[in-house]
């Protein structure tokens, strides 16, 4: 993360690193954080291993275990750091989570999640990424996913 | 007969949603209760959900489904309640269905039910700790439908394995193939070849789900009639189209006919959910080939023994 050349390094907080290029504002968007710490973005920047990627730095600020997972169908395989007194702690890749609720419209216009308001439910179907309503069974392929994001 | 060890049971319900909730033991356990049913005495029968009442909501019309039931509500010894036509109920109102069934579930011991909307059994079940009967919902699943299609491949066959199946028709709006589909993904060495227009084919995504089946796409049912044992036949349907245009195209695409016949198995079953309009010529129901009617009389059989392990909870039965 050499990111100091566009960001100064956080000392304490999280970074979540090697985001898939322009997902960033949808990720925080996702994470509902109160916007009481100082947050940074970076969209698009360059990187070696993706080619572009964004990063979110959130400072004084740990994300729980519970909060990541509800990227993880965004942001899978990314990367998520624990700052402490400006090392990093702890250092993982953000897991596909089993199940994603109401991260997503069902795209089927049948499906009764978009006649009544109940939060909608997804499979997440480890082999390709892909997401199935767990009401109409309507799989979303990984592609479309962003697109469907409520 | 054995428990159900692979299905997820509820504490206090059991449902029947999808057909992909149950494993191969589990359909096997079921078409095994149905042969039960088939040969138990009407006066043993009656007495099995006696002092029991179940719902039949059938918010979509139908006859044949909706008269199975019915008939095995009352076989079974059960009272029965519900519409046929949601036209007359709150519904029209704009009740959510949420609101109706957990009103319907102060009534009711079970509720059986079928929907235009996709995804409406599952909902029923989040809001009801009753037994819910999925009856179809909309172009997504038939699962009292697939068991008793298998129930009844089993009867004409004596097994589901090894079987090379024909789905022609709608393969992309029809439920019942999509259902019966993902229960034959849990047998072994099934060859399934799909037979349709090209704006009517089995859904890419679905397909991809069905890991243990080799599936064969074709427009053509003569060059490949003498591959199959069974040919499931469906009914174009004018109800799944948003544009009748397109149905109108559709509609008169494939049309089986005995001339179609003439190169087929000698053990060749054909088999349509019912009812047919034109894609199934009648010249073919008094032939050895003609499975649909042994089928639709096996839907009582196949319901009568689903609303009774819904209800009994297998204490007695098993």
């Amino acid at each position: 993360m050499n990111e100091g050349r566009r960001l100064r390094p956080i000392k304490n907080g999280t970074v979540l690193d090697h985001l898939p290029a322009s997902s960033a504002p949808k990720i925080l968007s996702i994470l509902n954080l109160k916007y009481e710490n100082p947050i940074s973005i970076l969209i698009n920047t360059d990187s070696t291993s993706k080619g572009k990627k964004d990063l979110i730095f959130i400072e004084n600020r740990q994300l729980k275990e519970k909060e990541i997972e509800k990227i993880g169908l965004i942001a899978k395989n990314s990367t998520w750091n624990i700052i402490e007194n400006g090392k990093i702690i702890q250092k993982e890749s953000i897991p596909l989570p089993e199940l994603a609720i109401n991260l997503f419209k069902c795209p089927n216009e049948n499906c009764i999640t978009n006649f009544e308001n109940i939060p909608t439910k997804f499979i997440i179907n480890k082999k390709n990424d892909s997401a199935s309503c767990d009401y109409c069974n309507r799989e979303i392929e990984n592609k479309d996913i962003l697109k469907n994001l409520k | 007969m054995g428990f159900l060890n692979n299905i997820k049971i509820k504490e206090k319900s059991k449902n029947i949603i999808n057909i992909t909730d149950f494993s191969r033991s589990d359909i096997e356990y079921f078409i095994s209760q149905a042969e039960i049913m088939k040969s138990m005495q009407n006066d043993e029968k009656s007495k099995l959900l006696r002092n029991k009442t179940i719902a039949s909501l059938f918010f979509e019309p139908s006859t044949r489904t909706r008269l199975s039931f019915e008939t095995a509500i009352g076989n079974l010894g059960a009272k029965i309640i519900g519409f046929s036509d949601s036209a007359n109920t709150s519904t029209k109102k704009g009740e959510t269905l949420s609101d109706t069934i957990t009103m319907i579930e102060k009534y009711a011991d079970a509720i059986v039910m079928r929907h235009k909307i996709e995804g409406t059994a599952k909902r029923a079940s989040e809001v009801t700790k009753k037994p819910v009967l999925n009856a179809g919902d909309g172009a997504n699943q038939h699962p009292t439908q697939t068991l008793l299609d298998l129930f009844t491949i089993k009867g004409a066959f004596g097994q589901i394995d090894n079987l090379n199946i024909g789905l022609i028709g709608d393969l992309k709006y029809g439920r019942t193939v999509h259902s019966l589909a993902d229960a034959l993904n849990k047998f072994e060495n099934i060859n399934l070849f799909l037979i349709s227009p090209d704006f009517l084919k089995f859904p890419e995504g679905h397909l991809r789900k069905l890991e243990n089946i080799n599936y064969f796409e074709t427009k053509n049912l003569d060059e490949i009639m003498q591959e199959l044992d069974i040919l499931y036949v469906t009914r174009i349907q004018k109800e799944r189209f948003s544009d009748l245009e397109e149905y109108e195209k559709a509609k008169d695409a494939f049309i089986v006919t005995l001339n179609n016949l003439k190169k087929a198995k000698e053990k060749l079953k054909i088999m349509h959910p019912l009812p047919r309009v034109n894609e199934l010529s009648t010249d073919i129901d008094n032939t050895k080939y003609q499975l649909y009617f042994t089928q639709a009389a096996n839907g009582l059989y196949m319901r009568e023994a689903l609303l009774n392990w819904c209800l009994n909870k297998g204490e007695k039965n098993e």
